[in-house]
Order: structure tokens, then C-alpha cells, then sequence
């Protein structure tokens, strides 16, 4: 017998969870500016998520995913793309979209149950958050293609959970990569759980990145607590897919430090030790002590750099909370470029029936 | 024995009843294990039937389906939740492809007695795919069942017969109104019937069909009417494909009127298959047009709007009134 593949999949760590260096540091003159970057991006989005969440436990706020655990896969990704690439997210990329032009306000009236969250136009090309599990990772394939087709050193970076890699969507999207070699990257979240579903109970191979041999693609694994294997994992990823390099599928082991969100109980299934055992290997702390030791950070940059975050997030919020309400005649504006008659017509009732409080059903 | 408990506590008490009572009844879907479901309708079915006949599946609808359709071949009686009625979709190429036809196209070799549960409709203050009421693309499936509740009883012994279905059932269950009230259900085991409307209360002045999470609000109205003198037929649809045309037309012939309520979008909906059947066979007994109080024929909005895309208990007031002044 000869051997027809032989696949093998590394992961790549800087940091251990104590924030010391396992390997020495990428050769990266502006390293230290990345870094203190990805460090005050973490700060800013675990402040607005926390805030976020207390947003919807006092009832200002709808169901809302907290991107707790997840900041230093999310922030990095925020920087390490350029503008005009587009991010095709999932539902737990807040801080990328806030890196890449979302105001906070915008994030919290997506949450808060207003369409206009997804409207800014400084999101420019980036796809709004998409629910239905990994049918997002197709419209990335989608638009690589239109950048392959024209030529265009530009690529598309798409995310997606653990659970998400066991959606068809997932793995046909990996195989269009593939076979037409595509300007995209694939990053997944691998947080450890699907709301209650253990990353084992997805799938019998011992890493997601595998999936990767199966579509002719890059795989690998990369610490995702770490920022700084985050950040050299994913430039190289996206410079690759704008060369033409071909795709990458990116395994960002991380853990969900939050219940899945606001409208989940993780007690109900989840090891308190587990969790535990979890927040020792969070990524801030890693990396704000990395950065002291370095002396890229101090206590004074840390302390004013908590006041603007402080300051940032109460303005995002008031900003939200005061935003006045939408018509009711918003639900059929944008339906269609022009609006049909029938559509019209119905518009007409919801208006009558919004302006006295009675009937709009009868002609 | 008796309970006093919810809609998606009845689904429990039925799921666990069908299971105690076959070995061949199987519970799979996400989440569906150790946490009990999102909305907890397969709470403790774990504990009790063990990992062999409740199945946490991997995050995969079409595979979900799928599975049911091989399964339910093999005999067994697969009951699938699938988390939100907007996850749906997915399943639709194995339900309309297959589990819908498998009798016809073997004639009758094979079958599909196979059942997906899935909670739908607004009013929760759900983000977004988590609201919309899309029964009318599921009715459209000749070969399928399409069963909803609106009440704890009816959604015990509905699901029931579901499971009992010799064809595959999608049986949608209102979330709207899972935990909005409590009633007493015998665990009796005796299924409801899949091929009848129910009469939820009797009138000679109108007739309001409507099914689901709206029923609340169609009971409310005719409440109300009543206390204006004007007698309301309630017709509760439960099963929207087939449909009990019967039942539906003979409360037509006596009361003259109709009004149909649902929350789905208008165009296309099950109220106007209901509306052209009236029309087909009834309409000499008709004495003003059939009216309509649905949702609009737009995307259902993010939470913010939903209660103004909701019909409520004041639309269907009025568009009972204008029914009547008819002539
Ligand atoms: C197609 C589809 N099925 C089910 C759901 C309900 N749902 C929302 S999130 C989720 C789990 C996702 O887990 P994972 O992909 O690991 O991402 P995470 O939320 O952990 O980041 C499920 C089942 C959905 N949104 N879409
Ligand atoms: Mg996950």
C-alpha cells in the first residue's frame, strides 16, 4: 500500500496562560503598537459587553450573545483586516464590527431589536450578523468570488462556532474554497460549547481545523486566548488569501466564559470547575501581564485608559437609550427597492392603525 | 393522573408518555439532552430514557430530518425539535423530497411516521429569525401533516397523534403562549384527532377561525363582542394541512359571517386557502365577505415593532364590526 495523504495540524501559542513567552516573539517591528492595540480593543470590548448584559437583565435591552472569552480572537481579527476586505461575522463579533466602523451604539440598538443597528454606512460592504447557523460562511465563498473574478487583491473573513462546523453549509462552503481557491478566511470561534452541546458531541474528529484536509485547504489550530498567536495567525491567513495564496481554516481554541446568552442558564449543563479552570486561561489577563513585563504597558496607561473606556461605553449607551423609535411604517421601506401596490396598501393600515390604535386589517 | 400545567409542560408530560409507552419512540435535536431544550419541553426525558433514545445531534438541521426519514423506515418514531421554526429551513429538501413522498413514491413499501416539533411566532421579544409564523409553506406539502396546538390539553393529546401519525407530522407549538397560562390535563394517553377542527365556543352571529397563539386573542374579541350582544363562533384550525373544510363550512352555513385571524403574513397564508375553500362551497350561505386579521406581507421586524406587526384583540373587534354592518 502507498500513502495518498498524510495530513497534520499545528497550533501556534506565544503566550501561556500565566503570559509568559513559550517561543520567542514574531519578528514584527510594530509588535508593541499591535499589542497595546489589541490590548485596550480587549479592555473596550469586555467593558461594552458587560454593559451590554446589564442593558438586558434591567429590561433596556433584548437577548443579547456576550463575547465573553472571546475578545482577543474577535479584536484581533478587528485589526489584522483591512478596510476593504470584507467581514461576513456570525452573531458573537462585536468588537470586530466596532473595530471596522460600527458605532457601539449600533451594536446595542441590533441588540436592542432595531434594524437600523445594522444600517451604518461606515460598515461599508461587511454583512450584518447572521443567526441561521453558518449560512454565512457560503456569502464569504460569495464574495471572494466576486474578488477572484475581478482580479482584486482583497479578501473576505468569515467566523463561525464550533457547532456551526457541523452545518452542510459549513463544509460545502470549505470545498467551494477549496476547488476554486477562493480569498477567504475561514476563523472559528471554537468556545467549547453549542449552548448546552459539548464540542465532542459535534464531531469525531479531534480537531475542527481537520476539516480543512477534506476541502484541499490550509487547516490550523492557534491558541485563541492568546492575542498575540491570534494576530500572526490571522495576518498571515489574510495575506495569504489576498495573494491568491489560497483559503485558510483558522481553529481559534478559546472557551465561553459566559452562559451562551442572556436567555441561557449554563449551571443547567456546564462543571463550575470547568469554568473555573477556564477563566485561569482568559486572554486579558495574559496579555496585560505580558505587556507590563514587556514595560509596553503601565499602571497609569491602565488606569486612564479604564476611565476613557468607561467614558466611550456610557456614551454609547446614552446615545442608544435616546435613540427615538422607528415609524411603524419602517417595516415596510425597505422590503423592496420600489414599493408594490399591495405593499402600499398595507403600509397605509399600519400607519392609520398606529396613529388611533385601531384596525388596519380591512380595505 | 391529573396535571395542572402549561403548554410546553403538556408537550413534556406527552413526549414522556409516548415514550413510556413505546421503546421505539426516540427524542434527538439540539439541546434536546442534559439541558432539556432551550424552552425546556424535553426537560428530564434524559434522565429518564437515557442517552440511547434522547440524542443531543450535532448542530445540523438538514441532518436532523434526514436522520428522522431513516429512522422512521426502520420503524422507530423519531420526534425531532428543531430549536426555532426559523431553523427550519434547512430540513425542507428532506421533508418535501423525501419524508413527504416516501409512501407515495414505494406505494405504500415504505413510510415516514416521523415527527419535528418546532416553537414559532412572535411576541417574545425574540432576536431576529426567532418570530416568524411560516406554517403556510409547510401546509403546501401535500403528504405532510402540519398539527399546532393552543392549548396545554389540546397540545398533549395533539402531540400524541402526532406521534401516533402513521405520516410525518410537523407540529409547530406557539411560544407566545407556552407558559401563558395553566390548565388541567388528564395523562390519559388518549390522543386528540389529526383531521378535525376544534369548536371552542358556539355563536350564531360570526364565525373567527383562526389557530395557535392567536386563539388567545380570538377568544378575547369574542369576550368582548359578547358583551356588545353579538355571538362568536371560536374555530380553533389545530390541524392547517389537511384541513377540516367540514367543520369549517357548517359553522359558515349557520352563522353567515366570517372573520379569519392569523399572525402569519397575509399573502398566501392558511387563511386564504381556508377563505377559498368558504367561498368554493359556501358561498350562497355567505351573507358579507370573508375578512382577514393577519400579519403584514412583510419581514417580521426586530422585536421593537413586532406588537405593531401583531394583530391584537381590537383588530379582530372591528373587523367583526365592519363584518357585521355588512349587507
Ligand atoms: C440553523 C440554526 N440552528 C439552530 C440555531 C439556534 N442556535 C443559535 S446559537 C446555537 C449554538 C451555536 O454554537 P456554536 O456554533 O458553537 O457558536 P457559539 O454560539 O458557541 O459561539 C444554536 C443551536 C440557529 N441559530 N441556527
Ligand atoms: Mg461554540
Amino acid at each position: 500500500m502507498e500513502r495518498t495523504f498524510q495530513g497534520e495540524i499545528y497550533l501556534t501559542r506565544y503566550l501561556d496562560s500565566q503570559g509568559t513567552l513559550v517561543q520567542p516573539l514574531p519578528d514584527n517591528p510594530q509588535l508593541a503598537e499591535q499589542l497595546q492595540s489589541c490590548y485596550r480593543n480587549m479592555i473596550l470590548a469586555r467593558a461594552l459587553d458587560t454593559k451590554a448584559i446589564a442593558l438586558q437583565r434591567t429590561g433596556q435591552m433584548g437577548t443579547y450573545a456576550s463575547m465573553l472569552g472571546a475578545e482577543a480572537i474577535d479584536v484581533t481579527i478587528g485589526l489584522c483586516m483591512q478596510l476593504d476586505d470584507v467581514l461576513v461575522p456570525y452573531y458573537r463579533n462585536h468588537a470586530s464590527q466596532h473595530i471596522r466602523g460600527a458605532a457601539m451604539e449600533d451594536l446595542l440598538l441590533y441588540w436592542g431589536g432595531d434594524e437600523r443597528g445594522n444600517a451604518n454606512p461606515a460598515m461599508n460592504q461587511d454583512f450584518p450578523n447572521c443567526v441561521p447557523i453558518a449560512t454565512q460562511a457560503l456569502h464569504a465563498c460569495g464574495v471572494a468570488s466576486a474578488m477572484k473574478i475581478r482580479g482584486e487583491k482583497r479578501c473576505a473573513l468569515t467566523v463561525c462556532g464550533d457547532g456551526g462546523t457541523s452545518k452542510g453549509d459549513f463544509m460545502e462552503a470549505l470545498n467551494i474554497a477549496g476547488a476554486w481557491q477562493l480569498p477567504v478566511v475561514f476563523v472559528v470561534n471554537n468556545n467549547q460549547w453549542a449552548i448546552s452541546v459539548p464540542r465532542a458531541i459535534q464531531c469525531g474528529a479531534p480537531t475542527l481545523a481537520q476539516k480543512a484536509f477534506s476541502a484541499g485547504i490550509r487547516g490550523e489550530q492557534v491558541d485563541g486566548n492568546d492575542a498575540i498567536a491570534m494576530h500572526e495567525v490571522l495576518s498571515r491567513a489574510l495575506d495569504r488569501a489576498r495573494e491568491g495564496k489560497g483559503p485558510t481554516l483558522i481553529e481559534a481554541l478559546s472557551y465561553r466564559l459566559s452562559d451562551h446568552t442572556t436567555a441561557d442558564d449554563a449551571t443547567r449543563y456546564r462543571d463550575n470547575e470547568e469554568l473555573k479552570t477556564a477563566w485561569e486561561r482568559e486572554p486579558i489577563k495574559r496579555l496585560q501581564t505580558f505587556l507590563h513585563q514587556q514595560g509596553w504597558w503601565d499602571e497609569a496607561q491602565e488606569k486612564a485608559w479604564h476611565s476613557e473606556v468607561a467614558r466611550m461605553v456610557q456614551g454609547a449607551v446614552e446615545r442608544y437609550l435616546n435613540t427615538t423609535a422607528q415609524p411603524v411604517e419602517a417595516m415596510f421601506d425597505h422590503l423592496y427597492e420600489e414599493m408594490p401596490a399591495s405593499v402600499q396598501e398595507q403600509r397605509d393600515w399600519a400607519q392609520v392603525k398606529a396613529m388611533k390604535g385601531g384596525s388596519h386589517h380591512e380595505s | 393522573m391529573s396535571h395542572n400545567i402549561t403548554m410546553v409542560e403538556a408537550v413534556n408530560l406527552a413526549l414522556k408518555r409516548a415514550m413510556r409507552n413505546s421503546e421505539d419512540v426516540v427524542v434527538l435535536g439540539e439541546d434536546v439532552g442534559p439541558n432539556g431544550g432551550v424552552f425546556r419541553a424535553t426537560v428530564d426525558l434524559r434522565d429518564e430514557f437515557g442517552p440511547r433514545r434522547v440524542l443531543d445531534t450535532p448542530l445540523a438541521e438538514t441532518m436532523i430530518a434526514g436522520l428522522c426519514i431513516g429512522m422512521a423506515a426502520q420503524g422507530l418514531k423519531p420526534v425531532a425539535e428543531i430549536q426555532f421554526m426559523g431553523f427550519i429551513f434547512p430540513t425542507l429538501e428532506q421533508i418535501i423530497c423525501h419524508a413527504a413522498r416516501l409512501r407515495n413514491r414505494t406505494r405504500g413499501r415504505l413510510s415516514c411516521p416521523m415527527v419535528l416539533r418546532a416553537p414559532f411566532g412572535g411576541g417574545i421579544h425574540a432576536p431576529e429569525h426567532h418570530s416568524e409564523s411560516t406554517e403556510a409553506l409547510l401546509a403546501h406539502i401535500p403528504g405532510l401533516r402540519v398539527v399546532i396546538p393552543s392549548s396545554p390539553a389540546r397540545a398533549y393529546g395533539l402531540l400524541l397523534a402526532a406521534i401516533e401519525c402513521p405520516d410525518p407530522v410537523i407540529f409547530l407549538e406557539p411560544k407566545r403562549i407556552y407558559r401563558a397560562s395553566k390548565q388541567t390535563v388528564e395523562d390519559n394517553g388518549i390522543p386528540l384527532p389529526l383531521d378535525t377542527c376544534f369548536t371552542l365556543r358556539e355563536g350564531s352571529d360570526i364565525t373567527l377561525i383562526s389557530w395557535g397563539a392567536m386563539i388567545t386573542e380570538t377568544l378575547q374579541a369574542a369576550d368582548q363582542l359578547a358583551d356588545q350582544g353579538v355571538s362568536s363562533e371560536v374555530i380553533d384550525v389545530a390541524s392547517v394541512s389537511p384541513l377540516d373544510s367540514e367543520t369549517l363550512l357548517s359553522s359558515v352555513q349557520k352563522t353567515g359571517r366570517c372573520v379569519i385571524i392569523h399572525e402569519a403574513p397575509r399573502s398566501g397564508g392558511v387563511g386564504a386557502e381556508i377563505s377559498a375553500i368558504l367561498a368554493e362551497k359556501g358561498l350562497l350561505a355567505l351573507q358579507a365577505p370573508i375578512a382577514r386579521v393577519t400579519g403584514y406581507d412583510t419581514v417580521m421586524p426586530y422585536y421593537r415593532l413586532e406588537q405593531h406587526y401583531l394583530p391584537n384583540t381590537q383588530d379582530i373587534i372591528e373587523t367583526v364590526q365592519q363584518t357585521l354592518a355588512f349587507s
